[in-house]
């Protein structure tokens, strides 16, 4: 990177304050679903039993993860109702907010992959392996085939998303070095590697993503200056093109299914082109309407 | 870093041929790639399903290869079960990842009569049509080790049967005739399948330093005889006769007036036969254990 930090224009615009607010509030939600988890096994509070996969809150509220519902369904096991209406909860949660919202205000390894991504920054790493964004599709579809083919949840034996949430709540035991695993491969071998390319969890959601009504946009992309700050901070900057840039006439909505609405693109551009809106703002192109704060969706 | 942001749209447009090739290969890299993932992962998969013989399953647990595909790992059993005996299997244990047991040399299943964690369990990993705890079957007990039972050698330790939640039912104490002193009995402890759950109680309770009865899970500590096999004795019973016409008596070719004992020789033929043939029992002893004795009981 350069001799100036990537966001350094914009704390000089806004503050550091105003040039951190979704990372903030990303954190506090990431931290916050864990401490939620973890009050029951530590203080004997329970608001929240179980894990990402499937978790009932105050006895009430079921929530299921629809990638986990999916594969065993794939093993010819019929689950509970209760699983079912879990998962039906979650996916139109996430049908709302982007679909990788759980990516970056969920999943306890993007902490990981974020320090790994700021340390590499850091350190002026550049290069590693190259490996497409696509791959994390064909793991996906992997995943699935292994689910029908074995009649187990395969990937549950090896998956880090799930064996990090649970290993926090119900004891860690080695799966420290797998996660140690993950951020060293994000730090020297492949930029974005696990949370950009290998996660099928990632690709699962990002599916979900390409439909869903909560978009990044660059609403006000007429202002901006080409600092290039939003592409070195953003996880996914494939998608930041079209929308900033209106490649091929497209609008200023992201509509990436991959972007994971983590809003560092907005906290970091002096210009405040970005800003978090719908996917329906699209239609009103050139228009440039004010950037409309969105409350940030989490759990 | 600013690379891949030029990349696509600046490359020139490649002709179509060269395009399908490029697809082609690039498909075939990934094959190749995730599939070389996908065997590990399909072959550690087949390796997980083998559930350690020590490592029991909690109350409604289906058959493993089912279990494996229905429990989602998320635990709620674990948090119901009142007496914290159940954990996740981290990945270095050689249980499937994430997926609740209990030892029962640790600590065994209180067998709570209202099944909290099949109820908490959201998939039906632990089958919800279980309400009866005592019908539950975690495991089958085995006295493994006859060596060292203290009630094989004669002693009233009788821990395995006292604290059985199913005393009398699922072990009972079977008397025989300890030969090492000639005049004293040995209580041997007898698990029968049929009421055992496996809850490891036994286990747990055994005084030895290795246990000397362990809970197995039950196609590991059970025997099948063939599907044709029949006993004798029970399909007379069910018939409420002999199925076969009786055997008639062998003739010898016998001196006059002798007839031929089965272990005695020849005989004066005054004496009837002492027991008719057939009917013979000599398993009647009465030290035997229950489950070495005919069906006759």
């Amino acid at each position: 990177m350069s001799a100036q930090r990537i966001g350094a224009e914009a704390v000089a615009a806004k503050g550091w304050l105003r040039a951190h607010k979704w990372l903030l509030a990303r954190r506090v939600s990431q931290l916050g679903i864990l401490l939620l988890f973890l009050l029951g096994p530590l203080a004997g509070i329970w608001i929240v039993k179980g894990n990402l996969t499937f978790s009932y809150t105050l006895n009430f509220l079921p929530l299921t993860d629809p990638y986990i519902l999916l594969q065993s369904l794939l093993t010819r096991h019929l689950p509970e109702t209760k699983a079912f209406v879990g998962a039906a909860i979650v996916l139109a949660f996430y049908l709302l907010v982007g679909g990788r919202v759980f990516c970056s205000w969920v999943c306890p390894v993007n902490m990981v992959t974020d320090a790994a991504a700021w340390l590499r920054s850091r350190l002026g790493i550049k290069g590693g392996a190259h490996v497409s964004r696509r791959t994390r599709f064909w793991i996906l579809g992997l995943t699935l085939l292994l689910a029908a083919t074995t009649g187990t949840l395969a990937w549950e034996l090896v998956n880090p998303v799930s064996m990090f949430h649970r290993g926090i709540i119900f004891g860690l035991g080695s799966v420290w070095a797998v996660i140690l695993a993950i951020f060293l491969l994000e730090l020297f071998v492949m930029q974005d590697g696990w949370c950009g390319r290998l996660c099928p969890m990632g690709a699962f959601y990002s599916l979900i993503g390409k439909v869903s009504l909560v978009r990044a946009a660059a609403v006000n992309r007429a202002a901006c200056n080409d600092c290039m700050d939003c592409f070195v901070v953003c996880p996914e900057p494939q998608v930041i093109r079209p929308a900033l840039k209106g490649v091929a006439g497209a609008g200023p909505v992201i509509l990436a299914g991959s972007c994971t609405n983590c809003g560092r693109c907005i906290d970091v551009c002096s210009k405040e082109v970005f800003a978090f809106g719908t996917r329906f703002g699209n239609r009103i192109e050139k228009v440039s309407p004010p950037a409309q704060k969105m409350a940030p969706a989490c759990k | 870093m600013h690379k891949p942001i030029i990349m696509e749209a600046d490359k020139p447009r490649k002709p179509a041929a060269q395009a399908r090739r490029q697809f082609l290969l690039d498909s075939a890299r990934m094959a190749c790639g995730v599939g070389l993932l996908g065997i590990g992962i399909g072959l550690y998969a087949k390796q997980a399903k083998a559930l350690p013989p020590l490592a029991l399953r909690p109350p409604g647990a289906l058959a493993e290869k089912d279990f494996l595909g229905a429990c989602v790992r998320c635990g709620l059993c674990v948090r119901d079960c009142p007496y914290d005996i159940l954990s996740l299997a981290t990945p270095e244990e050689p249980v499937s990842t994430g997926t609740p047991y209990f030892v029962a040399r640790q600590l065994p299943c209180e067998m709570c009569e209202d099944i909290p964690c099949v109820k908490a369990c959201p998939t039906g990993a632990l089958d919800h049509s279980l309400t009866d705890i005592n019908k539950s079957k975690m495991g089958l007990a085995v006295l493994v080790d006859q060596e060292n039972c203290l009630n094989f050698l004669g002693l009233r330790c009788d821990i395995c049967y006292r604290i059985c939640p199913l005393i009398d039912k699922a072990i009972t104490l079977e008397q025989q005739l300890n030969a090492r002193t000639g005049k004293h009995a040995l209580f041997i402890p007898v698990v029968h399948s049929d009421a055992c759950t496996g809850c490891g109680k036994c286990e747990k309770g055994c005084p030895l330093e290795v246990a000397a009865i362990k809970v197995y899970p039950t196609e590991l500590a059970k025997g099948e005889p063939g599907k044709h096999y029949r006993l004798g004795w029970v399909e007379k019973e069910k018939a409420g006769g002999s199925l076969v016409a009786p055997d008639v008596q062998h003739q010898y070719n016998l001196p006059e007036g002798m007839r031929y004992e089965s272990g005695k020789g020849l005989m004066p033929s005054e004496a009837p036969p002492a027991v008719p043939p057939g009917s013979a029992a000599p398993g009647t002893q009465p030290g035997l254990p229950k489950a070495l004795q005919g069906g006759k009981l």
